[in-house]
């Protein structure tokens, strides 16, 4: 496969009504095709997760903004976050506004901030369920939700808006470290079973600013990330498609989260961006599905 | 020196011992410090030291500990 710009692949996904342009970059629709392609994989992995017995739970994309501050993804990540502001003002306020929209003067000064934040990954909202003491064999909890990055790019596989399967783990840490393994082999057998070269690699998250480097830096060294890569636009830089965090005691700390016998409990998560896998798939097998390898076909169309 | 770094750690490293009783080998992430807090504790020390952590310097083993920083420190502050 050899390697394509950002903008030829996003043209050929608008071509074949897989992407729906709306004028923000990271913004777009999808279309009917792109959609069945997603929904199936998400059966894949129900499929591959049926023997589990996690808790389902569905959030809105929105979190209460009391768990977002306290769960430091602003002090980590200020420039991805999303805040929802909104009008609360009178009558002459409100026109004081409506005359700035029209003129295309700036008219956030009208806005005040809500209780509620765009959802940044689909675990956050789970962390606050968890708190109090965990059962024996601890909790497994399986969500999927739109989340919001504040990233805009002309690269179609980074939104500012996408789906992420995602599953929690809470307990003690060799269960947790023993689940994130275990889903690690999971989740590559899957990718590699629709015909996608999918590798593991070691990884860390884009932490803001200098500080930031340093949260990387110790993320990395402690292979606290891990992400599953395809090669999407290039070869050399492949896309991350699934990716599992070890937060040790991080949430457990922050949300009183205990094991059975009174420990602080460890957390880890692993989330499947959906779009991303999608698009892997039409960029390995081509845009037009009926000409998809047989093989892959039987196991998303059986 | 070290009295300096003790008092930016009782501050920013939000350890859960009392930085008097962690000798300066103690490893502090032991000892509670966070990811975050160590970030915390590098920026104080580079305004108390007017100092600028490089890149290479970026990292976990360098926060370690009070004689970790100091040997930081010293190295960062050498020739000035």
């Amino acid at each position: 496969m050899t390697d394509i710009s950002a903008q030829d692949f996003h043209d050929a996904l608008v071509a074949h009504k897989l992407i729906i342009p709306v004028g923000v970059p990271g913004a777009f629709g999808r279309g009917p095709v792109f959609e069945d392609v997603l929904r199936r994989f998400g059966d894949l992995v129900s499929e591959a997760a049926k023997g589990d017995v996690a808790e389902h739970m569905l959030f809105p994309p929105i979190i209460d903004r009391r768990v977002f501050e306290k769960s430091d993804y602003l002090e980590s990540f200020p420039q991805l976050a999303g805040t929802i502001f909104s009008f609360s003002g009178n009558d002459a306020q409100h026109r004081e506004m409506m005359n700035c929209v029209h003129e295309h003067k700036p008219w956030a000064q009208y806005q005040s901030m809500t209780d509620v934040v765009l959802a940044p990954a689909a675990c956050y909202p789970i962390y606050p369920q968890l708190t109090g003491t965990l059962p024996e064999d601890g909790r497994l909890v399986d969500v999927q939700n739109w989340v919001f990055r504040h990233e805009p790019s002309p690269e179609p596989t980074r939104m500012q808006s996408f789906r992420i399967r995602e599953m929690v783990r809470a307990g003690r840490p060799e269960q947790v470290a023993d689940w994130r393994d275990m889903w690690l082999e999971r989740g590559l057998a899957l990718l590699r079973r629709l015909g996608l070269p999918a590798e593991p690699e070691t990884a860390s998250d884009p932490f803001f600013g200098r500080g930031g480097r340093m949260l990387a830096a110790n993320q990395r060294m402690q292979k606290l990330k891990f992400e599953v890569v395809v090669p999407v636009l290039s070869a050399a830089k492949p896309t991350a498609v699934c990716s599992f965090n070890y937060h040790q005691d991080h949430f457990g700390l922050l949300f009183d989260i205990k094991t059975a016998d009174g420990q602080v409990a460890h957390t880890a998560c692993l989330g499947f961006g959906l779009e991303r896998v999608t698009m892997a798939l039409f960029r390995v097998h081509g845009y037009v599905t009926a000409e998809w390898p047989a093989e892959v076909r039987k196991v998303l169309w059986p | 020196m070290i009295e300096n770094i003790r008092n930016i750690l009782k501050e920013h490293a939000r350890l859960s011992a009392d930085i008097s009783t962690l000798s300066d080998t103690s490893d502090l992430y032991q000892a509670g410090m966070t990811s975050h807090a160590s970030v915390n504790v590098m920026l104080a020390l580079e305004a108390s030291f007017d100092v600028e952590f490089p890149d290479r310097m970026l990292k976990r083993t360098v926060f370690q500990s009070v004689s970790a920083i100091r040997e930081a420190v010293e190295e960062l502050t050498a020739g000035k």
